[in-house]
């Protein structure tokens, strides 16, 4: 089985935004990158798939050159290659300019499965997914927490859904297919050094993007969001702010 | 004119459709007519309840292909009513299914899509609309490209439902436009895993506990911190997801729902699927070190410091 699993990089959790000068985007520059913690689930059940039913997994990643510290990284974990839409202009794409800068390779590529994370950390469009499944063509289904693979039937892939407020569903149907998978649905696995060590001898393929690429999106002011709340903020030691503390929520909010 | 495209399972309104029309109603400031639409097969009765709103018409979209929900379907019949309709903005709610079919859609008829909006905007002499961005740090004010109509997902309580302007509308019946034999998904009728054994919608106090706690050996601190304070003890995702603490206690927009009278957050950084599940709650306490912390933005009270300093601090002061 020929798998695909789309990773993005975006800023570390703990990154503190700081703002470009005309406040509508982030200081790229300054950031601090990882793995988007969705697609490295996503990889981890494409690895999973791969060890139970043959094949090879291939990351594909869109975006600037800095992108190949998160492929260099799934490599190590254990992906055969990769497959990096390269452009600087791609760090702030949205879902549907990405999803269109990766189709034309992976179409030529015709995977039988294709993995990405539910969303990602930095923008959170949760759009990626299903776009790029219309412009390959193939069927999708959404926050998955179960991938069942029988090789030649017709429902060939068995997924388990999430649905909202604990509910959940079974849907089959035939491959190629794209899915996006929830977080948790598996443990992550880390590179070992004799995964690093690999990883650099392992095949990264670069692509430019297709021209005349048009953002569907534009960010006019990123700025931080503006409370809805007065919040009251407690200092001073521990054992002091904790006094503070149920004194007011006894005497001002009546919680205790 | 605004089309809402409204959501219902077996015959029951989604309430967060309401949100949509509410945000609907903003965003046309009485310039532009609102239909409201209905996507399943046998939606009258849903159609009955959503004319009870200020808009121009409502539209029972229905093919018996549309009772149990697929992107395949849905995509296919969007598709035919927007191409029909013609609508300058699409509003729906973002909730799971939206995620599952709308980018799709957006694909197929080439149309921008802007999803997760809290709020409507004017920039540039357009509408703009906030989302987060960044796991919540930041907000972005995007006006999407192209030609219309732009499709627009609202937040679930974002926009308040009770805001609607009520009206009478007239109801039109739709024969939805599904080829079935397109439809490539299979689905299984949906289905609880087990039994929700702890319902958190019920508790007076709530102690939840994320990523900061840091190890499961540490979730006992958390428990003390819940027995102190006479509440139950529930968690963010990632807690769950590491099994330190059983899914029935996640709180969230993949779990439980709760507005109880205190909600203490500890070491939670406060991602929106967490704030769905909790921002009613009456007072919000919130412990984190990082001061940046989204959870703050909707907290009464805030104390920046390292949960294992204030939470036996805490124990201490509540046992006095």
């Amino acid at each position: 089985m020929k798998i695909a699993v789309c990773i993005k990089q975006v800023p570390t959790r703990e990154w503190q935004p700081r703002l470009n000068e005309t406040k509508t985007w982030i200081r790229e520059q300054e950031a601090s990158y990882e793995m988007n913690e969705p697609d490295a689930y996503a990889l981890e059940e494409g690895l999973r798939l791969r060890e139970k039913h043959g094949g090879e997994v291939v990351v594909c990643s869109a975006g600037p050159a800095r992108v190949q510290q998160v492929i260099r990284e799934a490599l190590a974990r254990g992906a055969d290659r990769a497959l990096h839409v390269e452009d600087e202009a791609l760090g702030a794409a949205d879902a549907s300019t990405a999803a269109t800068a990766l189709m034309a390779p992976m179409k030529e590529e015709g995977f039988d499965l294709i993995l990405t994370g539910l969303q990602s950390d930095d923008q959170g469009h949760a759009q990626f997914g299903p776009v790029l499944a219309e412009k390959l063509g193939v069927p999708h289904s959404t926050i998955i927490m179960e991938v069942q693979f029988e090789p030649g039937q017709a429902g060939a892939i068995k997924v388990k859904r999430e649905l909202e407020g604990g509910w959940f569903q079974y849907v089959t149907m035939p491959t190629p297919a794209l899915l996006t998978i929830q977080s948790g649905i598996n443990q992550l696995r880390y590179a070992t050094l004799k995964g690093i060590m690999a990883a650099k001898k392992k095949e990264i393929r670069k692509v430019a993007p297709p021209p005349g690429l048009v953002p569907r999106l534009k960010v006019v002011a990123l700025y931080a969001p503006q409370k809805s709340k007065q919040t009251v903020m407690i200092g001073g030691p521990a054992a002091q702010a904790a006094q503070e503390l149920v004194r007011r929520l006894r005497e001002e909010a009546r919680a205790l | 004119m605004i089309l809402v495209i409204a959501e219902q399972k077996d015959g029951r309104l989604n309430r967060a459709s309401w949100e949509a029309v509410a945000a609907a109603q903003q965003l046309s400031g009485g310039q532009m007519p609102i239909k409201v639409a209905v996507l399943g097969s046998g939606v009258a009765g849903v159609a009955g309840e959503l004319a009870q709103a200020a808009v121009t018409e409502v539209l029972a979209v229905d093919a018996v292909a549309l009772g149990i929900y697929t992107p395949d379907a849905f995509v296919q019949a969007a598709a035919a009513l927007i191409r029909e309709q013609a609508p300058q903005y699409v509003l729906l709610a973002h909730t799971y299914q939206t995620r599952d079919f709308v980018p799709t859609l957006a694909t197929r008829i080439d149309r921008a899509l802007v999803t997760d909006v809290i709020a409507i905007r004017t920039a540039e002499g357009q509408a703009a609309f906030a989302r987060p961005m960044f796991q919540g740090k930041l907000v972005a004010d995007v006006v999407p490209q192209g030609p219309a109509p732009h499709l627009v997902t609202v937040q679930i309580g974002a926009f308040r439902a009770d805001a609607v302007q009520k009206g009478q509308a007239p109801i039109v019946t739709v024969a939805g436009s599904v080829d079935a034999a397109a439809i490539r998904q299979r689905p299984e009728a949906p289905f609880q895993e087990a039994k929700q054994a702890v319902d958190l919608s019920q508790a007076e106090r709530i102690v939840a506990v994320g990523r900061g706690i840091k190890s499961q050996e540490n979730v006992a601190v958390a428990e003390q911190l819940a027995q102190a304070f006479g509440a139950e003890l529930a968690a963010s995702r990632p807690i769950c997801d590491n099994g330190w603490l059983p899914m029935e206690r996640q709180i969230g927009s993949s779990g439980q729902t709760v507005a109880p009278k205190l909600y203490v957050a500890v070491g939670i950084s406060g991602a929106i699927q967490h704030l769905v599940g909790m921002k009613g709650s009456r007072t919000i306490v919130a412990i984190n070190k990082d001061a940046e912390a989204p959870i703050f933005e909707i907290a009464d009270y805030g104390i920046v410091a390292d949960l294992f300093e204030v939470a036996p601090a805490l124990i201490a002061e509540l046992k006095k």
